[in-house]
């Protein structure tokens, strides 16, 4: 057993630790849109990951031709905002009132098109980012990038702004009120269809600014959205859907688990623990592992 | 879930008398010209077609879910890709391969899948459904595309195709001709099989789900058990679609247990109609027509899939009943 303890690479889980939760931050902002889009509209938006992967590509283009990453961040998180708008006015508000599984299909229509779309526009061949700050600090034997702990502070600093937005802004009590009493915010003047609109393009613009956040991390191409957006629905069934603290929760968690796993296991096959949480997850606590009471 | 007589479902008079005597006209009239299509068509027109009476049957085993329960699988590419791979482990193992060995084993396979998806998801409803399908089909993939040394991974399984035999009486080769046929005959036993569920006491409780789950429930039906049935059952069917799918192509790959599949079957489901048995066989015969044609007027690298994504999100939105919406009423009956 004192075998055991001293050969455990203590040094290797502290690593992992840091690891998994830059990891963690990275996809609680994924899920958060996706929550967010959730728990107002009742709409999965099976294109979420979709609009991740077309913030990482706008931040290689935009990033190509100004030559500024913030720049590129930036603009990507605009430009996806303003097409996530444009998707919700034309495809989903015809659907309000309609069985929710329609918005299903309609945002899976949507990422089949967005998908394809980058294949013929950017091609088959991954791209790569550029990191913004190459300087490294040193833990234990490795030179660890700041970069990473500059996206898990940045991951966390855009969360906290939105929180901060929702509690305290004019739109974030709308907001509110809409997912409270939808029909009574609306007798109370709140413009609920651009309020529905306004939560798509804030939920796409976090999709599309941590895509920009972690290019520099993995490679680009046109399927990295569906590994994303599995990866965040995991999150957001564990943390009980629609419940943003508890996807953030589950979003550190999972992928601490991940990447401790990723110690002894093949990194192609630590996927599987994230599947095994959620089992379990469906098994015990189906309503999400976070969520006090069942709705 | 078996008993009831055939009529059960449909009041007897003298008006809705020919109503039956026309389906079956309808139906022996479409299958005379599915017969006669491939001694006329040429040979790569035959075998499309039978492809598309394959994935013609994988989406219909959707419909048993999506449209007449009310649950949206987007994981039917694991029902499908475990038929495929137990196909192909049964011809390989076995010599000479054996055909009927390959179809049990693909079914099996299929419902070992099915009852795994089905006790975990059917514990979620609506959305969370549709959701856990995706996860639980994307974790056969992760498994079948790494372990190599039993499902050959990337590569996939190659093996030849059997013959078509039965002990003592026949045994002969298939060409493209008899492959449609005897893939014809399955499919429209297949049809039939799933007409008759979803027309069977059973079935109605199905679609009592579908209308009013809280109420089918409170009436005392077990709702879950008869959930994990129906998806074992939608299982099943497209188990055997991918069994067919590897004995046409003679060959099990990974890329068909990966989402796309599933996604494909949603779109076919959703363009043919819902709820209608049929509709799905036609909306798989207009995507792949639709595909096949562009690419030949647009070249191959063309991405059909963004026009066909404009089609679909219209359809949802101005067309939710499917081309074969309007027939929905009266193909139910």
């Amino acid at each position: 057993m004192l075998q055991f303890f001293q050969s455990f690479p203590l040094d290797l889980l502290l690593i992992q630790t840091v690891n998994g939760i830059v990891s963690g931050l990275i996809l609680a902002l994924v899920a958060s849109g996706l929550t967010l889009i959730f728990g107002i509209m009742d709409v999965v938006n099976f294109a979420h990951g979709e609009l991740f992967m077309l913030g990482a590509y706008l931040g290689v283009v935009v990033l190509a031709t100004t030559g500024s990453f913030w720049l590129a961040l930036i603009v990507a998180t605009l430009i996806v905002a303003i097409l996530g708008a444009a998707m919700q006015i034309v495809t989903l508000r015809p659907l309000i009132g309609r069985d929710p599984l329609n918005t299903i299909l309609v945002t899976f229509g949507i990422s089949l098109i967005l998908q394809n779309f980058a294949l013929w526009e950017f091609g088959p061949v991954a791209r790569k980012l550029p990191e913004p700050i190459t300087s490294y600090f040193t833990l234990f034997y490795l030179q660890y990038p700041w970069y990473r702990i500059v996206i898990a502070g940045l991951s966390a600093a855009i969360i906290g702004g939105f929180w901060l937005f929702l509690k305290y802004s004019k739109f974030g009590v709308w907001i509110r009120a809409t997912t409270q009493d939808r029909v009574m915010a609306q007798a109370m003047g709140i413009p609920v269809p651009w309020v529905y609109t306004g939560v798509f393009a804030i939920g796409a613009a976090m999709a599309a600014a941590s895509g920009v956040l972690f290019g520099p991390l993995g490679s680009i191409n046109h399927t990295m959205g569906l590994d994303w957006v599995l990866k965040a629905f995991i999150v957001v069934v564990v943390g009980g859907m629609g419940n943003l603290g508890g996807s953030i929760a589950a979003a550190i968690f999972v992928s601490l688990l991940e990447s401790y796993a990723a110690i002894w296991l093949d990194p192609s096959r630590a996927v599987i623990v994230s599947f095994v949480v959620l089992i379990l997850t469906l098994l015990f606590r189906p309503t999400g592992l976070f969520v006090p009471t069942p709705k | 879930m078996t008993t009831a007589p055939f009529h059960k479902a449909m009041p007897l008079g003298k008006g809705k008398l020919s109503h039956t005597a026309v389906y079956w006209i309808g139906f022996c009239a479409v299958m005379a010209v599915l017969i006669v299509a491939p001694l006329v068509l040429p040979i790569f027109w035959a075998k499309f077609l039978t492809e598309i009476l394959i994935w013609g049957l994988l989406a219909m085993s959707s419909d048993l879910l999506i449209g007449y329960t009310g649950m949206i699988s987007f994981g039917h590419s694991a029902f499908f890709g475990l038929g495929m791979y137990g196909a192909a482990g049964a011809l390989l193992q076995t010599h000479p391969p054996n055909l009927w060995l390959a179809i049990l084993a693909g079914l099996g396979g299929a419902a070992g899948a099915a009852l795994f998806v089905a006790y975990f998801s059917t514990r979620l409803r609506d959305i969370y459904f549709a959701i856990t399908t995706l996860i639980f089909s994307q974790i056969f993939y992760v498994i079948i595309f790494t372990w190599t040394a039993v499902t050959g991974g990337e590569n996939g399984l190659i093996f030849t195709r059997p013959h078509f035999s039965i002990p003592f009486l026949v045994d002969m080769r298939f060409n493209v001709l008899t492959m449609h046929w005897f893939v014809l005959a399955l499919v429209a036993g297949s049809y039939l099989l799933l007409r008759r569920i979803t027309r069977s006491p059973f079935g109605m409780v199905l679609q009592s789900i579908r209308e009013n789950e809280a109420r089918t429930r409170a009436i005392g039906y077990p709702v879950e058990r008869y959930k994990i049935v129906a998806v074992m059952l939608s299982g099943l069917f497209a188990g055997l679609a991918g069994v067919l799918y590897a004995v046409q192509n003679e060959f099990a790959a990974p890329d068909f247990v990966f989402f796309v599949t599933s996604g494909d079957t949603v779109i076919f489901n959703v363009i043919g109609g819902i709820g209608t048995l049929v509709g799905p066989i036609v909306g798989a015969g207009f995507f792949q027509l639709l595909r096949e044609l562009m690419s030949r007027v647009f070249g191959e690298q063309f991405p059909y899939l963004i026009p066909l994504g404009f089609i679909f999100i219209a359809i949802i939105i101005f067309l939710p009943q499917g081309l074969l919406g309007f027939a929905r009423r009266w193909l139910n009956r």
